[in-house]
């Protein structure tokens, strides 16, 4: 299949059974590591209070996910009687099926230096460690988490209850705004990748470290990214579509047994993608160095290395920030992470524009930098207008 | 970089030792003026301590004591004075262990173990009363089926007793003012509170009590 992700020349018995696999180990990898994700951020996030955390189902309570889903399975599946029927049923699985859907276009291993292009033979077929490789790669992954969105937007509006609903536009607008700056930082490495296959993104940083595009992106959108995605993700400190103080539990609030449960797996399955998608964004996916000629392992043990590393900063972030006011949370996204990448895009794409067609230095960046004068002034005047207006409105009150 | 700072405090904290106490597994040794729960003491000949004054459920701020007193029968007393306590009642259901009824006691009668952790499973049970709340002929507490008694638990039952006694006041420092105990005689006064008077120096274990010039509050 390698080159021919549409299978434009037909599907025999040997394809299907390759995907068939694929798409099982991909998806049971995937809730095995849900589930380890759930005990270590309660594990982690319990060593970085000073507590224990879980420590009694299994050794160091290995097992409490298990049991806790057990638990779930158990409970008395309620509907509040305003509900929506049909949209509350169907609101968690658009939540759960995005999660795992995203993950498909993800590639977890294959070596890619040195002229190899990332295949292992399996069956005598020579195919990439990813379950599907389409040429929209990245677009297909922004559609994922457009579309989970509304996993939360109809639960939060299906419950029939007002928390639920307050949850649920916070959570809608919120995606919005971050929507904005985590679709342009993976634009730049788009423009630089030159391609929106994944596959593609992962090879074009393959040859050592300064290629990852973390280096040659100017760690910037790196930055944007990963703070765009805690919003996307809702995790704190971006957590106001669950925040328990002032919704209770946000939009989920009216659910419980599996359909809780669902919730409560997307929402770490997410975790892990968007880990993962950050590591094949700008950490050259699963580049790494190769000892005793094991090519098809240790890309693989690197992949895995670098999403723990993230999953890691993510309960880290938990564990540190306090959740931001809303107006705060918009200030961030619209006033500062939208310009900024806004201008990082312009840039990027000049500099491969002027690489491209050979155009003068210094007409290029002159032109540039006149450009960036007046737009960014005119920029910080508009913002200057918009906060005195803001304060007048706040001393009026 | 203020900001970040916080990052730096988190991660320490992963490698801070824990201050957590497993309970069920491991137990904490309980300290010596423990509120537990109660006891009616005797005195060392076996007369009971409690006169049916009903100041304890006078006192008692959850008003769980229930007493009544009688006259002493002549020909058998229960206590050697003229009236003593023939009913006594502490309902655990309703109890904080706030130790009041111990210090409003004016004959010791009434002190607290250090036992915590019993269950009962019924009203009935919750409900204590002289036959199972009165020492039994070794000075000891009866021990109740539902309740989780651990060496030692039941032996320094006064503790609290003693340190609120105005043996505690800088004033009374060196006089025992409390009586003795069916089992154990007088008691000891506590560390800090002074010996000198009560048996030889030369007794006292090496850096367990302060040395009586060191102490003099006069």
């Amino acid at each position: 299949m390698t080159g021919d992700p549409l299978y434009l020349d037909g599907v025999d018995l040997v394809d299907v059974s390759i995907m068939a696999v694929k798409v099982l180990v991909a998806f049971t990898f995937l809730l095995v590591a849900t589930m380890f994700m759930v005990w270590f951020e309660r594990k982690l996030i319990s060593d970085m209070q000073n507590r224990i955390g879980p420590n009694v189902a299994g050794p160091w309570g290995l097992l409490q996910t298990f049991a806790d889903g057990v638990k779930f399975f158990f409970k008395e599946d309620l509907r509040p009687e305003n509900a929506d029927p049909l949209v509350f049923r169907l609101a968690p699985y658009i939540s759960a099926v995005t999660a795992f859907l995203s993950f498909a276009v993800v590639p977890i291993g294959g070596s890619f230096g040195g002229g190899s292009s990332g295949t292992v033979t399996i069956f005598g077929r020579e195919t990439y460690l990813q379950v599907a490789d389409p040429p929209i790669g990245i677009l297909f992954l922004l559609a994922m988490s457009s579309i989970a969105v509304y996993g939360v937007m109809l639960a939060g509006w299906a419950s029939g209850s007002k928390y639920p609903l307050i949850g649920s536009v916070r959570a809608s607008a919120q995606a919005i705004s971050y929507e904005a700056a985590l679709g342009m930082a993976t634009v730049v490495v788009v423009v630089l990748a030159g391609t929106l296959s994944t596959h593609g993104i992962v090879a074009a940083q393959s040859g050592g470290f300064t290629r990852w595009f973390l280096v040659s992106s100017g760690i910037v959108p790196f930055i944007v990214f990963l703070i765009a995605a805690t919003a996307e993700l809702n995790r704190p400190p971006f957590d106001l579509v669950e925040a328990e103080q002032e919704l209770v539990g946000g939009f989920h609030t009216e659910y419980s047994s599996i359909r809780f449960a669902l919730f409560f797996l997307a929402e770490f399955m997410n975790v892990i993608t968007m880990s993962a998608i950050m590591v094949t964004l700008f950490f050259g996916g699963p580049a790494g160095p190769i000892f005793f000629g094991m090519t098809w392992f240790w890309p693989t043990i690197w992949f895995l290395l670098k999403v723990l590393a993230f999953l890691f900063v993510f309960v880290w972030f938990r564990a540190t920030l306090p959740r931001l006011r809303y107006d705060q949370l918009m200030h961030l996204g619209w006033k500062l992470l939208i310009p900024l990448i806004l201008f990082w895009l312009m840039f990027i794409s000049l500099k491969e524009l002027r690489a491209t067609y050979d155009w003068n230095w210094v007409v290029t960046y002159g032109a540039a930098f006149v450009a960036l004068a007046i737009g960014g002034s005119l920029l910080v005047a508009a913002l200057r207008a918009g906060d005195r207006a803001y304060q007048e409105e706040l001393e009026e009150v | 970089m203020g900001y970040l700072n916080g990052f730096k405090v988190t991660f320490l904290k992963l490698f801070e030792e824990r201050v957590t106490t497993e309970y069920p597994k491991e137990k904490r040794p309980k300290p010596a003026r423990f509120h537990g729960r109660h006891v009616l003491n005797r005195y060392e000949d076996g007369m009971e301590k409690c006169i049916g004054c009903e100041l304890c459920a006078g006192v008692c701020p959850a008003k769980c004591i229930y007493v009544r007193g009688a006259d002493n029968p002549e020909a058998a007393p229960v206590s050697p004075g003229e009236r003593y306590g023939y009913v006594y009642e502490i309902n655990y259901l309703r109890c904080i262990h706030c130790d009041l009824c111990v210090e409003a006691c004016p004959t010791e009668a009434i002190t607290e173990s250090k036992l915590f952790e019993f269950s009962f499973t019924n009203r009935a049970d919750a409900i204590y009363t002289k036959a199972e709340l009165v020492v039994d002929d070794e000075g000891l507490p009866q021990r109740q089926p539902w309740e989780l008694w651990h060496d030692g638990d039941d032996l320094a039952t006064s503790g609290w007793m003693r340190a609120t006694a105005s043996s505690g006041n800088p004033d009374y420092q060196n006089r025992i003012s409390w009586s003795g105990e069916l089992g154990y005689g007088v008691r000891d006064p506590e560390i800090g509170q002074h010996l000198s008077n009560v048996r030889d120096e030369a007794d006292v274990p090496e850096g367990q009590y302060p040395s009586a010039d060191s102490g003099d509050h006069h």
